[in-house]
C-alpha cells in the first residue's frame, strides 16, 4: 500500500525571461488502487504538475511538499524518484539518438530493480509486454523515440511503465495523438497494469474520452494552478457536457 | 549554376564569414618559398592560434628528431622506407598551405606502404607513428598505395609528444579498395599539422576515418580528388577536445571528374574550458563534374560551459547536372531534455550522460570495421567521460 501526497504544492517556471508561477498551491494524495483524473483546459499547469512531482529541471518548486509513502520526494534527483516508484508517462517523450530501445529499457529495469534483469526472462518479458500494446519486434533496435510516430512513442512509455513496474503512475496526456484503436490497446494495457499491480494512477488529460476507457475513482478539476473542484466520475461526464468555461472564470476573474 | 552555400554555427554564435575565394582557386605548391608566412588572418588560418604552433608556419622550427615508424602489416603488404626523391612520392597531390609545403621540404625520407596490384589483404597493417620527443621537432611523409584491384585497411596511429608536420598520401589505383584510419592518439604536448592527400583512381573506393583524440593542437587537412570517373569516397571523423585542445579538421573534395561519390561524416565532442574544434567542409563540384554525388555532415556535441565549436561548411556548385549535394551543420549543447528522460527511467546521472554521449558517436563508429580500433576509440571515449565525472 504506498500513497503520494502533494500537499500546497507552489511550482514555478524557469525561462531565461525569469520564473512565472504555475502551480498555486496544489492538494492532493493518491493511494494504491485508486485513479485519479485531473482534467483542465490547456495552460492549466496540468503538465506542469507533472514534471514538478518528477524533477524536471525546467521547473522550480517554491514551497509546499510532495511525500511518497512519507518520504520526501523533492529532496530526491530524477532518478532517485524513479527508483523509489515514481513514473511519468510523458506527453512528449525525448528522443535519444544512437540508443536502442533495448538498451535502454535494460538500463532502466536495472536501475530500478536493482539489479540486471535475467537475459533469458528478461526476453520474454519484453516480448510479451510489447505483445500486449501490438508493439512490432523492430522497435527494439531503433534509437529510443527516434522516427516514432506520437502513437509509437505513447505505446513504448506504456511498455515503460508495465517493465518498471512503480507504485504511482502520473499518466500525461496519454491519450492525445492516439486514433481509436491505440487508445484501446494503450487503456487495455494500462488496465491491466492496474489490475495486477498495487498502483495508484493520476491519469491527466484534456478530453474525457480516455476515461470511457480507463475508469477513474475520483476526477479533479485543474485551473489557474491548482485543483478547483473534486469529484467523481460524474463531474467528468458534467465537463463533457458544459466544458471548462465556467472554471476558467472561476481562476481568471480578470479576464470577466 | 554556381550555388555557393556558407554557414557558421558555434555554441558561441560566432560570425558567419563567406570563404574568400572558390577553393578552385586555392594555392598550391612543393616549394616552401612559394608560399607567405601566414599571419592568421588568412582564410585558411583563421581558426588555428598560430602562437602555438611553434614556428611550423614560418621556417623558425627547425628538424630536430623524428618521428619513429612501427611497422605491423599484413604478409601481403610491402612497407618500406624510401629516399625523398623517389619518383612514386607527390603523385597524389600537392601540398596546399605552407605548412604542408614545409613538410615536403623538409623530410629525409618516406614511408611508403603498397598494396600489390589484385591483392586483398588478409589484415589490417597497423603503422605506429611515435613523436620526435617533447621538445623536438620532426617532419615526416607517409605514402599508402593501393594499386590497381588491391583490397586493404591501413591503420596510420600517431602517438607520443613533440612537434610534427607531415604529407600523408593515398594513392588507390582503378578499381582498388581501401580503408585508412588516422589515429591522432598524441600526448597532451603534442603539435600536428598534417595534410592528407586521397587520389582515387577509376572506380576507387576509399573510405578514409580520421580519429582525433590527443594533443595540444591538431590540425589535419584531407583534399580527397578523382583521378577518374566512378570514384567513391568516404569520409569519416571523431574528434574529442579536452580543455585546452585545438582540434582542426579542414576537408576539401574536388570533383573534377564526372560519375563520383563523395560522403563526409565528422563528429565531435567538446569539454572543458578552452577545448576548441575547428571543421572546415569544403565541397567543389567543377562543371565537369556532371552525375557528382555529395553529402557531408558535421555534428558537435558541447558538454561543458567554456567549450566552443567552429563549424563552416561550403559547397560550390559549378554544373547542374549533378545527382545530388547536400550539406548539414549543427552544434548543439548537452540535451538537458534527454538526460532528464533517461533519469526519470531511474538511470543515474552518470549512466544516462555515458548513454546520450556514446549515442551520439554511435552511427559513425559502427561505420569503423577495424574492431580493434573501434573498441579502443569506444574505450578512448569512456575514459573522457570518466576525466570530468560526467
Amino acid at each position: 500500500m504506498s500513497s503520494l501526497e502533494i500537499k500546497d504544492l507552489h511550482a514555478e517556471v524557469v525561462t531565461d525571461e525569469g520564473n512565472k508561477q504555475i502551480l498555486k498551491g496544489v492538494n492532493l494524495t493518491i493511494r494504491s488502487g485508486e485513479t485519479h483524473a485531473i482534467m483542465g483546459p490547456n495552460g492549466s499547469g496540468k503538465s506542469t504538475l507533472s514534471y514538478a512531482i518528477a524533477g524536471h529541471p525546467k521547473y522550480a518548486v517554491t514551497s509546499g511538499e510532495v511525500l511518497l509513502d512519507g518520504e520526501n520526494v523533492l529532496e530526491m534527483s530524477v532518478d532517485e524518484r524513479a527508483r523509489a516508484g515514481v513514473f511519468l508517462a510523458m506527453q512528449y517523450p525525448v528522443e535519444v539518438p544512437g540508443v536502442s530501445m533495448s538498451n535502454f529499457l535494460r538500463s532502466a529495469a536495472t536501475a530500478v530493480r536493482g539489479e540486471a534483469p535475467k537475459l533469458r526472462h528478461w526476453v520474454k518479458e519484453v516480448k510479451e509486454e510489447m505483445g500486449k500494446l501490438d508493439i512490432s519486434s523492430e522497435f527494439a533496435e531503433r534509437s529510443v523515440n527516434e522516427g516514432f510516430s506520437g502513437g509509437e512513442k505513447k505505446r513504448h512509455e506504456i511498455l515503460q511503465l508495465a517493465l518498471l513496474k512503480p507504485k504511482i503512475a502520473v499518466l500525461d496526456e496519454t491519450d492525445s495523438g492516439l486514433d481509436v484503436d491505440a487508445l484501446r490497446v494503450v487503456s487495455d494495457a494500462v488496465n491491466e497494469y492496474k489490475a495486477n499491480n498495487e498502483v495508484g494512477v493520476m491519469l491527466i488529460t484534456h478530453y474525457t474520452r480516455i476515461l470511457k476507457h480507463i475508469h477513474p475513482d475520483f476526477v479533479h478539476v485543474f485551473a489557474g494552478g491548482r485543483i478547483v473542484e473534486s469529484g467523481g466520475k460524474e463531474l467528468a461526464d458534467e465537463l463533457e457536457e458544459n466544458g471548462y468555461v465556467k472554471y476558467t472564470d472561476k481562476a481568471e476573474p480578470a479576464k470577466v | 549554376m554556381t550555388v555557393t552555400n556558407d554557414a557558421a554555427r558555434t555554441a558561441e554564435a560566432a560570425e558567419a564569414t563567406i570563404p574568400a575565394a572558390s577553393r578552385a582557386e586555392r594555392f598550391a605548391s612543393y616549394d616552401v618559398e612559394a608560399f607567405e608566412v601566414p599571419g592568421g588572418r588568412e582564410e585558411n588560418w583563421r581558426f588555428t592560434p598560430m602562437k602555438r604552433l611553434r614556428g611550423l608556419h614560418d621556417g623558425s622550427a627547425a628538424a630536430s628528431g623524428e618521428v619513429k615508424v612501427d611497422a605491423d602489416a599484413a604478409p601481403e603488404v610491402r612497407v618500406e622506407n624510401v629516399a625523398r626523391d623517389d619518383e612514386r612520392l607527390g603523385e597524389a597531390g600537392v601540398p596546399s598551405d605552407r605548412i604542408a609545403a614545409q613538410a615536403y621540404s623538409a623530410f629525409d625520407s618516406a614511408t611508403l606502404v603498397t598494396v600489390p596490384k589484385d591483392t586483398v589483404a588478409s589484415a589490417p597493417s597497423l603503422i605506429r607513428l611515435t613523436g620526435p620527443g617533447e621538445g623536438k621537432t620532426a617532419y615526416g611523409h607517409v605514402q599508402v598505395r593501393a594499386e590497381a584491384f588491391a583490397q586493404a585497411t591501413v591503420v596510420l596511429d600517431h602517438v607520443g609528444s613533440g612537434t610534427y608536420a607531415d604529407n600523408v598520401e593515398f594513392v588507390i589505383g582503378d578499381g582498388a579498395q581501401l580503408t585508412v584510419l588516422s589515429v591522432q592518439d598524441w600526448a597532451d604536448d603534442a603539435v600536428h599539422v598534417s595534410e592528407q592527400h586521397l587520389r582515387l583512381g577509376r572506380d576507387a573506393r576509399l573510405k578514409h576515418v580520421v580519429v582525433t583524440l590527443g594533443g595540444d593542437l591538431v590540425r589535419v587537412s584531407p583534399t580527397a580528388t578523382f583521378a577518374g570517373p566512378g570514384g567513391d569516397v568516404e569520409m569519416l571523423g571523431v574528434h574529442f577536445a579536452d580543455a585546452g585542445q585545438h582540434q582542426e579538421h579542414r576537408l576539401f573534395v574536388d570533383h573534377a571528374v564526372p560519375h563520383c561519390k563523395s560522403n563526409v561524416l565528422y563528429k565531435g565532442a567538446l569539454q572543458g574550458d578552452g577545448a576548441h574544434s575547428v571543421w572546415i567542409g569544403d565541397v567543389l563540384i567543377r562543371a565537369a563534374a556532371e552525375a557528382t554525388e555529395t553529402f557531408e555532415l558535421n555534428r558537435n556535441l558541447v558538454l561543458t560551459e567554456g567549450a566552443r565549436a567552429d563549424s563552416v561548411p561550403n559547397l560550390e556548385i559549378e554544373t547542374g547536372e549533378i545527382t545530388g549535394a547536400g550539406h548539414a551543420s549543427a552544434t548543439g549543447r548537452f540535451d538537458d531534455e534527454q538526460l532528464f528522460y533517461l533519469q526519470s527511467r531511474g538511470i543515474a546521472e552518470e549512466q544516462a550522460r555515458r548513454l546520450v554521449v556514446r549515442g551520439f558517436f554511435h552511427e559513425i563508429l559502427m561505420k569503423i570495421d577495424v574492431p580493434e580500433v573501434r573498441e579502443r576509440l569506444e574505450a578512448a571515449i569512456e575514459a573522457e567521460l570518466q576525466a570530468v565525472g560526467a
